[in-house]
């Protein structure tokens, strides 16, 4: 045989042979929404069903608050009461209210496993492929689809390898990889493809950098972005939950549509600059832009390797650019918090809270005003994306977010003497 | 499935955080989607969306899943979008709305802003200014039956027969 994880997970949930291009009904495992997408899909699921709902499975139904955390205003109130409400009527039991975490951590933390088939209605679902899960996010009707029928359609995905070699340098991170794989293909290359990323050692990518690349996956416009489990991924789960999870692989002589190596040694620090993820930049070409306010969090970077950097560059200094914190779930915060690194930033001068998605969508705590240039370790600066349209955001990795926090500047953590 | 319509032409990598921003997501209002559709860059896209067609370059929709991109275009009045590719998740969630969406390699070049298209869902066979005929690809398959049951809802129901 010869099958790519994508074939070999897909054949798996249509229970036949498949070949890239079919188009094909498969059993979901995971199907979650958060509260902001969530609202749209109850909608849909009671005009399609009225008020008599029927959850095709309780235990697959994912369901966490974090793009209106904490309510900002009293329609974000409502939109939580009525999926809070949702909840209790259905008897739900993985219902995950403010302050708990941001979806896709918390589905890495507590329910996605190797080789299953996860959607949901956000763009970033793609974070679970970090586990060697196939993953796609959806609109609110497709989701409401998977919870009354436990079934979606998919067009088999064409896939591509990427090798990563050899280790990162200090401060490198899964961001720059990130930003490196957008800056030679640009956002629109694997449009309709699935990538599927060999680590040649397991331990020189851990999970945090897996998680921050497959999030961005979907800047990739890839339909998918898997990481091949390895031990790194029994590791993680073994650490979260306290099992070993079944592995599933690639056949060893499975055919992609191409390939391309990584050398990490390679990576050097990159921003994508406004107002596209794919319009990256060499530090250097950028070097000393002044900066307003800089975002350290999000499902993108918001993880404790993220905060253990921002801490060690950030320690004994004050910021000169406005900070705000965020790590991505509950866990996350506590865990920073024992290690001090939430003790360090605030020391430091940052806002910091937990789980919410707020200033990445422009939402609030925190709205970048017109003509402010913001530094942001989230996903995405389309005009707009975190308030107003002219402001100019760049996003980077968390070593250079907090060396722009603690110097008001663009520049690498070596200019920290 | 026959829709014809004025061009107006948008570029490559055509967002849904520009198609609508995500502090208008508290609504699934058609009516009030459509006032906001494109605000970032053209406030009043809206006055001039009606009967048109939009045709854009690479993946348009491209970024959130929030359906009320598709849901904006659609009750602004634009009756169809060609590009020359779409993001997954827009693609399928226009389809879900019942909002015609043709993949057409090439279209940016050959069509200029104010034409006239007539397309031909089923076939994919684009017509401009009632001369010039090229092929795209038409739509197929599960987004097909979809679409002709007027999305996904309608489609859902029909299969559950309420």
């Amino acid at each position: 045989m010869n099958k790519s994880l994508t074939e070999k997970i897909l054949e798996r949930a249509v229970g036949k042979a498949v070949s890239p291009g079919d188009v094909i009904e498969i059993d979901v495992d995971i199907v979650a929404f958060h509260d902001l997408t969530g609202y749209h899909v109850i909608e849909v699921l009671e005009k399609a069903t009225g008020s008599n709902t029927k959850i095709h499975n309780i235990d697959s139904l994912v369901v966490a608050f974090d793009h209106l955390v904490p309510p900002p205003d009293v329609r974000s109130a409502e939109i939580q009461q009525s999926i809070r409400s949702f909840a209790r009527r259905n008897a739900l039991r993985n219902f995950h209210d403010v302050g708990y975490g941001i979806l896709h951590q918390v589905l890495l933390e507590r329910y996605v496993l190797p080789g299953q088939v996860v959607m949901a209605a956000d763009s970033h679902t793609t974070t679970s492929g970090a586990l060697g899960a196939f993953a796609q996010g959806l609109g609110a009707s497709d989701i409401a689809a998977i919870v009354l029928t436990g079934k979606t359609w998919v067009i088999v995905p064409h896939p591509f390898k990427i090798k990563l070699v050899g280790s990162l340098r200090k401060w490198i991170t899964g961001k720059e990889v990130a930003l490196e794989i957008l800056r030679v293909f640009k956002a629109d290359y694997f449009n309709g493809m699935s990538i599927e990323v060999f680590t040649e050692d397991p331990k020189t990518f851990p999970m945090d950098f897996r998680a921050t690349v497959a999030n961005m996956g979907i800047e990739m416009n890839a339909d998918a972005l898997m990481f091949i489990p390895d031990a790194e991924t029994i590791d993680y789960v073994k650490n979260e939950r306290g099992f070993e999870p079944k592995l599933i692989a690639p056949d060893s002589n499975a055919r992609y549509v191409d390939e391309y190596t990584i050398e990490l040694d390679k990576v050097e620090f990159l921003v994508s600059a406004p107002h596209s993820v794919d319009n990256v930049k060499s530090v250097r070409d950028v070097w000393g832009t002044e900066v307003d306010y800089v975002f350290i969090g999000s499902c993108t970077n918001g993880r404790v390797s993220d905060f253990e950097i921002a801490a060690k560059i950030m320690k004994g200094k004050k910021v000169k650019a406005r900070c705000i914190a965020i790590p991505a779930s509950w866990n996350v915060f506590k865990r920073c918090m024992e290690l001090g690194y939430i003790q360090t930033l605030v020391e430091a001068g940052c806002i910091v809270t937990y789980g919410t998605c707020g200033p990445c969508i422009g939402g609030h705590f925190g709205i970048a005003a017109p003509n402010e240039t913001v530094v942001s370790t989230s996903n995405r600066n389309f005009i707009g994306r975190m308030g107003s349209p002219q402001a100019k955001i760049y996003l980077a990795g968390p070593a250079i977010a907090a060396t722009a926090a603690v110097t008001g500047r663009i520049v690498e953590p070596g200019e920290l003497a | 499935m026959i829709v014809e319509g004025r061009v107006i032409k948008l570029g490559d990598k055509i967002d849904t955080d520009v198609i609508i921003p995500a502090k208008h997501l508290k609504s699934t209002d058609p009516e009030y989607l459509a006032q906001h559709v494109f605000e970032p860059i053209d406030p009043e896209f809206y006055k001039k969306a009606k009967g048109a067609i939009i045709i854009a370059g690479k993946v348009f929709g491209m970024g959130s899943s929030r359906e009320q991109a598709a849901i904006a275009i659609k009750a602004a009045g634009v009756r169809a979008i060609v590009a020359e590719s779409f993001a997954r998740i827009f693609y399928r969630n226009a389809i879900n709305n019942g909002l015609p969406v043709i993949i057409c390699p090439g279209i940016s070049k050959e069509v200029n802003e104010g034409a006239w298209l007539k397309i031909d869902i089923e076939s994919g066979e684009v017509t401009i200014n009632n001369t010039k005929k090229i092929m795209c690809k038409p739509v197929t398959g599960m987004a097909l039956k979809i679409l002709e049951a007027g999305g996904l809802l309608e489609y859902l129901k029909n299969l559950r027969g309420v």
